[in-house]
């Protein structure tokens, strides 16, 4: 029985005359990795950013889990239990490795200044709780040897997998990963492709944009397939890499 | 692992214990060592008023990157309200309950006060970065000045430039700090009592620095500091996380204002101009931004060095010249000014700076490379 875990409906977008999303409208089912394929400018970033809160569409509907995401902060959006990963590394560059995890569990925690300042039983617990799981997620994704290292002198695959260990920190239903196999040699794509299987196999729903059209078939179980802001097929891999309308956005139409 | 962090421990102990027989009998061994000690005291005191106000100003600068140039204005609401609720000036109007409060109470209300102001000034703020930032603070802090020299009318409340004078020192369990104290056959006098009261003070703010730095508060300022809209995206609420690093700065500064009026025993709005606010920002970067054991040193450096400077320059000229050839006033800023430029050129990220900050200024050629591909992979996204 498939359940759905996101939904949104005409969904436009602009940003001034362009016409970044329109009318764009898709369901997320609980337990499966969604894929969104599109040519260079088709809106995938935009629709991506939309869903995480980042931009704030025109119109359309947005549920999660049942409750209404529609215009609400990245914040709201993280705390209803999406996350995210960015196209370009954006991790928090002068923090130690730990800390980036750390601070992924702001949302999930709740010591305030008083609780900072005297430490009481109740605050060091949950210091110390933080400290573990982010430790735990760094050994998830297999970084846990680069703890106190600053992310920024990570290399490109490590600071990729501590994307996805932050997001993971913020305990998501859905996990949102935005071109995560860009730049990767097919050693390091292959083990990405572990990984995603393995948070999938967690429970946790995956929502994929990818260039890789050999990696996103072999491994998500449904496509949506954008072009010029529109979404112009959805459904297993098999049936999108058939369909002539997805062939003509990425190759054109021969000449008759 | 263990025997070295007892080790450390120990070593940590036996260093905290030397520094506060040293700071307990500072008072006295400037005493000893000077002609006029209690000049030197009294500039020990101020820089122990500097020390909490850059304290503040590194959470607001130093953690949450949000560059603040009109931060004294808290240290003014703080003397202010102190000034009001605790001299001759307003007694008529004042409700009696409010007016000489217990200190306690008079302290925790100076911490409120301010800090409500630091939500009140940082929320038109919000959506400010950088100069942008720099510029509507500036103006904040000029805006709080100009109100305290001009409210003495219509209703006179801050008795405009004239300033208020005749503060009432302050009494704790029925002690008058503004009269010597004899205690274990030494006389305290005022300049003493207060030492220990604003160290007391120092010490405390120090201990909420360090453990504000390490909790998930301080996680989440810095985390704004080095990506705003990633940590929003992290579910960070970057409006509540900003606005209460500017309550907390604030309040420091309030603390310090309070003593500060009542150490003085008189305020005026000449007190808080642009250049303290560019002074405790010079303290602040100086030392190290972000790194509280830098930030305290930069506070002394700057405070103290003046002072030094004026001792130094009279007696030298009338060595070298035989007469006074310059203002030692004029001399001392332009050679604060110097040595303030060749430290920033030899060691830009600060005297002390923290782990992060040194990383940041000394960029290895990869991550310059990263940099510029993040920013060009930016553009491309907003055109996406």
């Amino acid at each position: 029985m498939t359940e759905v875990l996101l939904s949104i409906e005409g969904i436009n977008k602009r940003f001034g005359g362009l016409h970044a999303l329109s009318g764009v409208g898709l369901t997320i089912n609980k337990g499966e990795i969604y894929g969104l394929i599109g040519p260079n400018g088709a809106g995938k970033t935009t629709l991506f950013n939309v869903l995480t809160g980042l931009y704030q569409p025109d119109e359309g509907k947005f549920t999660f889990q049942g409750k209404d995401l529609f215009r609400k902060k990245p914040n709201v959006v993280v705390e209803s239990g999406i996350a995210r990963t960015f196209q370009n590394i954006r991790l928090f560059a002068n923090m130690t490795t730990l800390e980036n995890v750390m601070v992924g569990q702001h949302v999930r925690t709740k010591t305030g200044v008083l609780g900072a300042v005297l430490r009481h039983p109740k605050a060091k617990a949950e210091e110390e709780a933080i400290r573990l799981k982010s430790e735990g997620l760094l050994a998830y994704v297999g970084i846990a040897d680069r703890a106190e290292e600053l992310a920024r002198n990570l290399s490109y695959g490590d600071q990729r997998r501590l994307e996805i260990a932050r997001a993971l920190a913020t305990n998501p239903t859905l996990l949102a990963l935005d071109e995560p196999a860009a730049g990767m040699n097919p050693k390091e794509t292959d083990d990405l492709k572990k990984l995603m299987e393995k948070i999938r196999a967690d429970g946790v729903t995956i929502l994929l944009i990818e260039h890789d059209v050999k990696l996103m078939m072999g491994l998500c179980d449904r496509i949506a397939v954008l072009d010029y802001g529109k979404k112009i097929a959805e459904g297993v891999p098999e049936q999108v890499k058939n369909d002539p309308r997805v062939i003509e956005a990425y190759l054109g139409v021969a000449p008759e | 692992m263990n025997a070295l962090l007892m080790e450390n421990n120990r070593k940590n102990t036996i260093l905290l214990a030397v520094l506060a027989v040293v700071l307990a009998v500072l008072p006295w061994a400037l005493g000893g060592f000077f002609e006029n000690g209690n000049s030197w005291l009294r500039a020990v005191d101020f820089a122990l008023l500097y020390i909490m106000l850059a304290l503040g100003l590194n959470i607001v600068v130093g953690y949450a990157g949000l560059l603040d140039l009109g931060y004294i204005a808290f240290y003014a609401v703080g003397a202010y309200l102190f000034a009001i609720l605790n001299s001759p000036h307003l007694q008529a109007v004042l409700p009696a309950w409010l007016s000489h409060p217990p200190f306690l109470v008079m302290m925790i209300l100076a911490a409120v006060v301010a800090g409500i102001f630091g939500v009140l000034l940082g929320s038109p703020t919000l959506k400010l970065r950088g100069d942008y930032l720099a510029i509507v603070t500036l103006g904040f802090g000029e805006i709080v000045r100009i109100f305290m020299n001009n409210l003495d009318r219509p209703v006179n409340i801050t008795n405009g430039p004239q300033g208020i004078n005749n503060i009432d020192p302050v009494q704790i369990g029925g002690y008058d700090f503004g009269r010597p104290i004899e205690f274990l056959g030494l006389t305290f006098e005022k300049i003493h009592l207060y030492y220990y009261l604003i160290l007391a003070f120092c010490v405390l703010i120090i201990f909420v620095s360090v453990r504000l730095q390490n909790s998930r508060i301080g996680r989440a300022w810095v985390a704004i500091r080095e990506d705003e809209i990633a940590a929003n995206a992290m579910g960070i609420n970057t409006r509540n996380v900003k606005l209460l690093a500017f309550a907390m700065g604030a309040s420091f500064g309030g603390v310090s204002g309070a003593l500060f009026a009542s150490f003085q025993g008189f305020v005026s709005p000449e007190s808080f101009v642009l250049m303290e606010s560019i002074m405790v920002l010079c303290m602040v970067v100086l030392g190290g931004m972000g790194n509280i054991p830098g930030v305290i040193l930069g506070a002394i450096i700057v405070s103290i060095t003046p002072e030094l400077l004026r001792d130094i320059i009279n007696p030298l000229q009338m060595a070298i010249a035989g007469k006074r050839v310059v203002d030692p006033e004029n001399l001392r800023m332009l050679i604060f000014g110097l040595a303030m430029i060749v430290i920033m050129l030899v060691r830009p990220a600060g005297l002390w700076p923290s782990k992060r900050r040194r990383a940041e200024l000394k960029p290895k050629t990869k991550d310059i490379a990263l940099q510029e591909k993040d920013s060009l992979q930016d553009a491309e996204r907003n055109h996406d």
